[in-house]
């Protein structure tokens, strides 16, 4: 059953792939969304069916398949297992998976590579699930690579522009250089456990004693490099910089990859390796720190991006920052809950952002749109409720899960005395820069002066000639953008803090998840948590801040949308230009001189024409043995007779 | 009784004789006739040692050898005549096709 929910897009990809240039649009459309429906339905189907049902200690389902390598003490098989993670992630993986390509049906109406664009798109849901099937290391790594190839080949799509082609390359090296660590993680896991399937080598981790701060333990070096990956992965500091350049893809691919699903394997890497997180402080504290870090950095650049697809982006590395923080502090449950939700409201924003350039043929900066709201109806109402869900309003889905991450950040028992406070509060301005940043969205696009009749000149489009004229998208694009809506409302209620609901209201996605996942409570606590009360107070104190800046944000940019954001914010700090002179510019030099003229040129060719050379003239040489004449014969058979006794006589000696 | 070396001494000779004549003479006669001295010193060697140590093997092996000879002896001898026949000359250096 779990083989069929992995196989089946990729049944749909090589179909698509082998076949789709002769194909309608329609069936490469039709093709392409049911695959990903099949799968979506399995696994409603299995979640529900066979997952739910188990006991809750013992929800577990293994699904071997293929013995793919034995060799000495490495068995890695092609298995799959389902548990509380797997299964969560499964759900809304080909939930928003299956939504994003109906739109992309509407979107991509017209591109000379339509079956392209779905050929990969269900390569990419095939080897996503392979990810979080995966019961074994080496094989959620095939899957990380595999995301990583289709995001690389996604972002490509409109390779004949040079950007889209150097952005698709930049995603990829940034991605490898994370999977680098990911892999010496790995190998450290085989040569500590003995082990890469995910139930052995935690059960054995289980057991081992809890690394203090700043020690380099077994287990804290295997948990930074994995977080190495993770940077790489899910875009968090020093590996962000390929993200917003992936906005280069069509956005439907945006949505997908880049914000809902392949971003946040990296989250799901943390949360199922757990047991060995939380027995390593130092990693625990990193985790948090750079995800914290990072959270509020990409949300400071947010604010200074004029394309509406980059906000967008930094708005996704910082959200995945707040995952990172709550995993870090201990909370890893917090951080999946806000996977969950933030799949769902920034799928929707993507979505809704798609319409939009659609409607604006194909221009993507916000400085040019503006009033759109009375052409777009649905576009616009489905993105307000994501923008209230992103800022954390209640009730909608962001501020469940976001405020839950303030929490447990700010009452850590496992980040060092005072640190959990200080992510906190870094996690709050956060918050409050991201009300900011998404209400400058939101105006710019949607309300005041109607910018984009200022002439279409410079655009990216304006290849129509003539006055644009938006209309409200086909429904193939705004039914997706009803349904995510719609989650994006009701999906934070899946974990309604008990606090809050004085134990009425279960917290569904806590009790979900708590056994597979560990928690801090083993043992580790450096500090008492606090008390419930507190808990209704934060998340109201913090409520009364979003709303406030929403507000002022909200008159601010209504009186000037087109505000000039200070340089150093448009300039995103000038980190890919630094990245540039440290790394980039050198390597090439090395590469270029060093490598290719000295090494390649000289030594390698030399040795390979050197030898031929050789040859040729020992030719030479040896070709005046053949005279031609009898008795210059007669007199070398002699010689060699001669020496032939002469070497007999003596070595008898 | 000749001492054994006087014998040993006039194979070596006579083979050096041989020897060198194959290579400085310029017919192809005359190499065969060096050719066929070599041989025969060979015997007069094998014979001598067969004497002196009463060994009858020695004897017998010069029997293969004289009929050795005596084959290679017709065959070269045809080669010669083909040679004159297609070259009308008895000059080995004459004989260089095979050189490049």
């Amino acid at each position: 059953m779990l083989k069929l929910i992995v196989f089946s897009p990729l049944v749909g990809a090589a179909l698509i792939g082998l076949g789709g240039r002769r194909w309608s649009e329609r069936i490469i459309g039709t093709v392409g969304c049911a695959t990903v429906g099949l799968s979506t339905v399995l696994a409603f189907y299995v979640f529900f069916a066979r997952l739910l049902p188990l006991d809750p200690e013992h929800r577990l389902i293994f699904e071997p398949f293929y013995n793919w390598i034995a060799s000495g003490r490495l068995h890695a098989d092609f298995g799959f297992q389902l548990d509380p993670l797997s299964g969560v992630y499964i759900l809304f993986v080909t939930f928003v998976g299956f939504w994003i390509h109906v739109f992309g049906v509407g979107y991509m109406h017209g591109d000379s590579g339509y079956y392209r664009f779905f050929a990969y798109m269900n390569l990419f849901m095939f080897m996503m699930l392979l990810l979080v099937l995966a019961d074994n290391f080496l094989l959620m790594f095939v899957g990380w690579e595999g995301v990583g190839l289709c995001s690389y080949l996604l972002i490509g799509h409109y390779f004949t522009r040079q950007y889209a082609a150097d952005a698709a390359k930049k995603a990829f090296i940034v991605n490898r250089i994370g999977d680098f660590g990911f892999a010496l993680g790995i190998i450290f896991i085989f040569a500590t456990f003995h082990t890469i399937r995910f139930a052995e080598v935690m059960a054995r981790a289980a057991h081992m004693p809890t690394e203090a701060l700043w020690t380099m333990g077994t287990l804290t070096a295997i948990c930074l490099l994995l977080f190495v990956g993770a940077t790489g992965k899910s875009a968090q500091i020093p590996l962000y910089v390929w993200l917003p350049d992936a906005m280069a893809g069509p956005t439907p691919v945006s949505a997908l990859i880049h914000a809902a699903t392949m971003v946040t394997a990296g989250v799901y890497m943390v949360a199922r390796t757990s047991q060995m997180y939380t027995r390593s402080l130092t990693a625990l504290f990193i985790v948090a720190l750079v995800g914290g870090l990072t959270a509020f950095f990409a949300a400071t650049i947010a604010l200074g991006q004029d394309n509406i697809k980059k906000v967008l982006a930094y708005s996704t590395i910082s959200q995945l920052g707040y995952m990172f923080m709550a995993c870090g502090a201990g909370a890893f449950i917090a951080g999946i809950f806000h996977v969950v939700t933030h799949a769902f409201f920034k799928a929707l924003l993507f979505l809704g952002a798609g319409s939009v350039i659609i409607a604006l043929h194909h221009n993507e900066d916000m400085r040019q749109m503006g009033g759109l709201k009375k052409y777009m109806p649905i576009t616009y109402k489905t993105f307000i409720i994501a923008w209230l869900a992103i800022a954390g309003v209640f009730p909608l889905a962001g501020f469940f899960s976001k405020d839950e991450i303030l929490w447990r950040t700010a009452n850590s028992a496992v980040l060092p005395p005072g640190w959990g406070r200080a992510l906190w509060l870094l996690g709050v301005i956060t918050a409050i820069l991201t009300a900011i940043y998404m209400t400058r969205l939101v105006v710019m696009t949607f309300h005041g002066e109607e910018r984009f009749r200022h002439g279409e000149a410079g655009s990216a489009a304006g290849h129509h000639g003539g006055p644009l004229s938006p209309q409200e998208s086909p429904r193939t694009m705004t039914i997706p953008l009803i349904v995510l809506a719609v989650l994006s409302v009701v999906g934070g209620w899946l974990g309604i803090p008990e606090g809050f609901s004085a134990g009425t209201l279960p917290n569904w996605i806590e009790h979900f998840l708590h056994p597979a996942i560990a928690t801090v409570s083993e043992g580790q606590t450096t500090m008492e948590p606090a008390s419930q009360g507190s808990e209704i107070g934060l998340a109201l104190g913090t409520l009364l801040l979003v709303v406030a800046a929403l507000v002022w944000a909200y008159r601010f940019y209504q009186r000037q949308p087109l505000w000039q954001p200070p340089s150093v914010l448009v300039h995103k700090y000038w980190v890919d230009e630094a990245y540039d002179r440290l790394f980039v510019r050198p390597i090439r030099a090395i590469s270029t001189v060093l490598l290719w003229q000295v090494f390649d040129v000289r030594i390698i060719d030399g040795a390979v024409n050197g030898t031929a050379a050789l040859v040729r003239a020992g030719g030479r040489a040896l070709r005046h043995i053949q005279t031609g004449a009898v008795r210059s014969y007669v007199v070398m058979i002699f010689l060699g007779a001669l020496i032939v006794i002469t070497y007999f006589m003596l070595a008898g000696r | 009784m000749v001492p054994m070396s006087w014998y040993l001494a006039l194979g070596a000779v006579l083979f050096t004789i041989g020897a060198v004549s194959v290579i400085v003479k310029r017919d192809i006669l005359s190499m065969l006739l060096a050719i066929e001295l070599m041989l025969n010193s060979v015997n007069l060697t094998l014979v001598t040692f067969s004497s002196y140590f009463r060994e009858l093997s020695g004897q017998i092996l010069v029997f293969f050898v004289m009929v050795v000879a005596a084959a290679e002896a017709g065959v070269g001898l045809a080669i010669v005549v083909l040679l004159f026949r297609n070259r009308q000359t008895v000059d080995v250096d004459q004989a260089s096709m095979l050189k490049l």
